[in-house]
């Protein structure tokens, strides 16, 4: 299965996937509007410390923790990618707890979100991996 | 191949998504006293606030036992496993055949022996949906309500009344509020944030007498109540393998299979101990991510498959009015601690391995911590100022984190 | 305060309506244009210190970015013209000599522009590329004058040694130091992908390098930087650099801000010491001298590899190459006046030498007229910009062309001629490592690829138009070119008739 792939050596740190990603979630089709003025929530972060940077979003276990962890039975695998029913969710924080990428993060609603490449939204490649000047982060089956 | 399952919560719904993860064709039969489809029991709390309802906090979709091949048998209890027979019977008598049997029978409110308990008029535990039902029954406005143990259990069902009752007073007899989970300063950050929402705490004191709207504490000071809630603790429900013969000591024994000592039996859940690779020790960790993988292991194993469920240490995520608790582990060695009044941090680590910690408020990435108990990551091997500052894979050796962004997890 | 007497040349405009604050351009900006005003909650900017990179522009998400020519104007003065006032300025403040990178911008003539292609109508079929073979397989070397036999009468196939290219396109001499590892990668892997050549230029070859081997040129310059008999081994073919098109008769001058630890191991010189080329090879003072140092590197590599010579085209071109040509080199290198530089001197870039186009087809006619053509492969470089000016040097009796900007700017660079200042925001003529790693390799190698490839589509496409199905066959056929806006001096020099006359 594709997954989002992280290679530091090419991250320059723009943050853009960051923004790419809060654009692909944010249901409205022209960035500026989405995105202007706003803060934004984005499920990749960059992590960075002097020269050396990173984007870290949802690696996709195979056999993730948050899911087994799960206590309302909102995390499921649905192709291998693991999705958040927000709705079902109540915010309880269990995955953060579990997951040992840090990748789940709380939403603003108060509930978690979280990668789920794209497929709900944009489709396709993941908009992070689109929208990475630099192919620090690409979406491929390894 | 026949599985049957005793029990329909977390534990059993690992252990049906266990067996088809390897056989998609044996039957499956789950046999639960509860009418209810399967449903997640922490968030009893989150129905009474509002934040979830019967439907959304179905632990798996309405589909899930057609989808899975179960049947269901609700509303029967087993009375009796017989292993040389491998039959279970129900308490109608009749008698089920399996091939394979999973024990997730969970644990019971412990209901202490206080005089007078029985004379209560309006008493309920918080454990079940059925709980959640009567205490929303009983309570109103001008409803107060006295809540014994101001544990996991004691203090979400506090919470979920907040603003609801006239009411809450939670008596423990420990000095602290969470003392499974918190240390004494810990234990204050959050007690004041409680107290904020109006909750009332009588603390290292304990219910000496009941009448049927008062109790009598041990320190001679009365509570006055129209409800009471009593949350202080849970047994394991470990009869049913015990009269069979099989090993129970603080719950009921497994190995890392899942199995028990008798044949062709497994459990999981709030009904077993376990080794605790923190402590180093045995004990009942009743908390729902160990259920569920207790589970998922002994359906595996019970299909035929192999799993071992290993790294089992204590950890609970809980908030309280958009406080967010977090911890894992043991509390003790060395420890480092950060507090800006607001949040709080303290980490534990002692032979170069983190040992547990607690966050409160800012919960972020707490899971890279839990990752480092887990896996007792030797601390010198990661910069461990980096990561005590905030929890972030920047603290990992290079290599390290070109394996964890780079490759298949 | 002294007087500030330079206004920048280009101005930030940002559409804040557009601006998302995501401070892309901010962190992308080694110059320090950008920055986010806490007070104002917004971006703001310095035009003072932009180059006009479009580094900003570029990764812009929302495209909130433009650069603008400022409009700010001296009065009109078309002899005194804002920049020339402006320079003065410069120099009157600093005492020192102007300095720039690339190449040259000013509105001389370029011929290549004045150059018309033919194609075949009605009594020549023209070639479907796509359906016909088109063979534009090049090889370099010096070519047999004649066929030669054996005492019992068979061919002797021995020749001098030869460099086989898939496409006649190299990419020119571009040192470590001068442009980034990464960059030295992506010309490293796309040259062997491609089946050309990539060149070292005068830094040496870097370690992780040496792999590619089989599709470099290594580079021997005045300064000889990085060479022992390892580089000269490692390479395909050793080039002799004399001269560069962007400043010829003067060396090069690398400072010790550009000399990390990697480039001082290339080199073979102490991190952080100035790397300075000498004007003239020291121990070369006449074709004789040339002649020895080609002999001792042949004698060195076991006369296995070809040795090329580079050359400026300057005034006295064709005469030159006529002596190399009797060097034993095998591949003589014009270098236009048009070529770019990591660093030059602005005037030296600007007004010396002379265009490529006339000094190719002088040299070439000198070879011919002389019978010495085949001694020799003819290169040229110096702002080849497209597959039509490959097309047109090849008639014009180039064997193969070096592209060396067009190279860069298929790796992102936007030419702002900057190089010299060691802060290129695309990560290619840089040596920090922040802005290195700007430039992928992974990437990059890719668009010099495609970039090579799509031009080789574009040439067999003309050629199939002119009705020729080998590039050998349309080397030095001046007949495929016309001249438009050019003097009767032009054309006799290109040895192109003009556009509309019939060859008779």
């Amino acid at each position: 299965m594709k997954r989002v792939y992280v290679n530091e050596q090419w991250c320059l740190g723009c943050h853009l996937c960051e923004y790419y990603c809060a654009f692909a979630n944010s249901g409205v089709n022209d960035m500026v509007k989405a995105l202007k003025d706003k803060d934004i929530y984005p499920n990749i972060q960059i992590e960075e410390d002097k020269d050396v940077s990173f984007a870290v979003s949802c690696r996709h276990c195979r056999d993730p923790l948050c899911v087994k962890s799960c206590i309302s039975g909102s995390l499921s695998i649905s192709d291998g990618v693991i999705k958040v029913d927000q709705d079902k969710c109540v915010g309880c924080y269990t995955c953060i707890l579990a997951c040992p990428y840090g990748a789940i993060l709380p939403s603003p609603r108060g509930v978690v979100q979280k990668c789920e490449l794209c497929v709900d939204n944009i489709g396709g490649t993941p908009n992070c991996v689109k929208g990475c000047p630099n192919a620090a982060i690409v979406f491929e089956e390894r | 191949m026949k599985y049957v399952i005793i029990g329909n919560s977390t534990a059993a719904i690992g252990c049906v998504e266990g067996i088809r993860k390897v056989d998609r064709e044996g039957k499956i039969l789950i046999i639960s006293a509860e009418l209810h489809h399967t449903y997640s029991r922490p968030l009893i709390s989150y129905l009474l606030m509002g934040k979830t309802d019967e439907q959304r906090m179905k632990y798996r979709p309405d589909a899930f036992y057609e989808e899975n091949g179960c049947e269901t048998m609700f509303g029967k209890s087993v009375t009796k496993i017989s292993p040389d027979k491998k039959t279970v019977t129900l308490d109608d008598g009749s008698e089920i055949a399996y091939d394979k049997l999973m024990v997730a029978s969970g644990s019971r409110p412990f209901v202490p022996p206080v005089e007078g308990l029985e004379k209560v008029k309006n008493r309920t535990s918080f454990m079940t949906l059925d709980d959640a039902h009567s205490l929303k029954a009983m309570t109103g406005p001008k409803t107060d309500v006295m809540i014994l143990g101001a544990g996991l259990i004691g203090l979400k069902c506090a919470e979920c009344l907040i603003g609801k009752v006239k009411s809450i007073t939670v008596v423990d007899m420990a000095d602290r509020i969470l003392p499974s989970i918190l240390t004494p300063e810990a234990a204050a950050v959050v007690q004041r944030h409680l107290e904020k929402y109006g909750v009332k705490f009588i603390l290292s004191d304990s219910a000496a007498e009941f009448t049927k709207d008062s109790a009598k504490l041990a320190s001679g000071k009365t509570v006055e109540f129209d409800v009471l809630v009593t949350a202080v603790g849970v047994r394991p429900n470990t009869g049913l393998v015990s009269d069979a013969g099989g090993k129970v000591g603080k719950g009921i024994y497994t190995n890392e299979k899942c199995e028990t000592t008798l044949k062709d039996v497994y459990s999981g859940g709030d009904c077993t101990e376990y080794y605790d690779s923190a402590l180093g020790d045995v004990r009942i960790l009743a908390i729902l991510p160990n259920a569920y993988m207790q589970g998922l292991t002994a359906g595996i194993n019970m299909a035929g498959g192999e799993a071992a469920f290993e790294h089992a240490i204590p950890m609970n995520a809980i908030g309280f009015y958009g406080l967010h608790i977090i911890t894992a582990g043991v509390y003790e060695g060395e420890s480092y601690v950060k507090s800006d009044g607001e949040n709080y941090k303290a980490l534990y680590f002692k032979d170069n391995v983190l040992k547990g910690f607690i966050l409160i408020g800012d919960v972020a990435r707490a899971g890279i911590y839990t990752a480092l108990i887990r896996e007792a990551t030797p601390l010198d091997s990661i910069n461990f100022d980096m990561i005590k500052e905030r929890p972030q894979l920047m603290a990992f050796a290079k290599n390290v984190r070109r394996s964890r962004l780079g490759e298949e997890q | 305060m002294p007087i500030n007497y330079i206004y920048p040349d280009y101005e930030v405009v940002r559409d804040s309506s557009r601006c998302i604050t995501c401070r892309a351009c901010e962190r992308q900006c080694a110059n320090e244009v950008h920055s986010y005003d806490l007070e104002l909650k917004c971006m703001v900017s310095d035009s003072m210190n932009c180059v006009d990179c479009q580094r900003c522009v570029s990764l812009c998400p929302t495209r909130a970015l433009k650069i603008e020519k400022t409009t700010n104007t001296f009065k009109e003065n078309a002899n005194w013209t804002q920049s020339l006032i402006t320079d003065v300025y410069r120099q009157a403040e600093s005492g020192g000599m102007l300095s720039t990178s690339m190449g040259n911008p000013n509105p001389l003539p370029v011929y290549w522009d004045r150059m018309l292609i033919n194609a075949s109508q009605v009594t020549n079929p023209s070639i479907d590329p796509l359906r016909e073979p088109m063979e534009i397989k090049t090889f370099l070397g010096r070519k047999p004058e004649k066929i030669r036999r054996d005492e019992n009468g068979r061919i002797i196939t021995e020749m001098s040694p030869q460099l086989e290219l898939n496409v006649p396109i190299m990419f020119s001499a571009m040192s470590f130091g001068s442009i980034s590892y990464n960059a030295h990668e992506s010309l490293a892997r796309a040259a062997t992908k491609l089946g050309t050549l990539y060149n070292t230029g005068e830094g040496g070859l870097h370690q992780d390098f040496y792999k590619y081997g089989k599709n470099t040129i290594v580079q021997v310059a005045s300064g000889r930087f990085g060479v022992h008999k390892g580089y000269l081994d490692a390479g395909a073919a050793i080039e002799i650099k004399m001269g560069q098109g962007a400043k010829p008769g003067i060396g090069g001058h690398l400072p010790g801000a550009k000399i990390t630890a990697e480039v001082a191991r290339t080199r073979m010189i102490p991190e952080g010491t100035d790397a300075i080329s000498p004007a003239p090879h020291h121990d070369i003072y006449s074709i004789e001298d040339l002649r020895q140092l080609v002999l001792s590197l042949k004698e060195a590599t076991g006369y296995k590899k070809p040795v090329f010579v580079k050359i400026a085209a300057v005034h006295n071109v064709a005469a030159i190459a006529s002596g190399i040509a009797r060097s034993g080199a095998d591949v003589v290198v014009i270098d236009g006046f048009r070529g770019g530089t990591g660093s030059a001197p602005t005037r030296l870039r600007d007004f010396v030498g002379i265009p490529i186009e006339l000094a190719l087809a002088s040299v070439d006619q000198r070879l011919r007229d002389e019978g010495i053509r085949n001694n020799v492969s003819l290169v040229i470089g110096g702002s080849v910009r497209s597959s039509a000016d490959v097309v047109k040097a090849i008639a014009l009796g180039a064997d193969a062309v070096y592209i060396g900007t067009g190279a860069l700017i298929a790796l992102g660079c936007h030419l702002c001629r900057s190089c010299h200042t060691g802060k290129c925001n695309w990560g290619i003529a840089t040596q920090r490592p922040e802005l290195v790693k700007r430039l992928n390799p992974n990437v990059g190698y890719q668009r010099l690829v495609n970039l090579v490839t799509a031009w080789s589509h574009e040439i067999k496409e003309m050629m199939g138009g002119m009705g020729i199905n080998s590039i050998e066959a349309l080397r030095g056929n001046r007949l495929m070119l016309r001249g438009v806006g050019l003097t009767e001096t032009e054309l006799r020099v290109l040895g192109i008739k003009y556009a509309g006359e019939i060859w008779s």
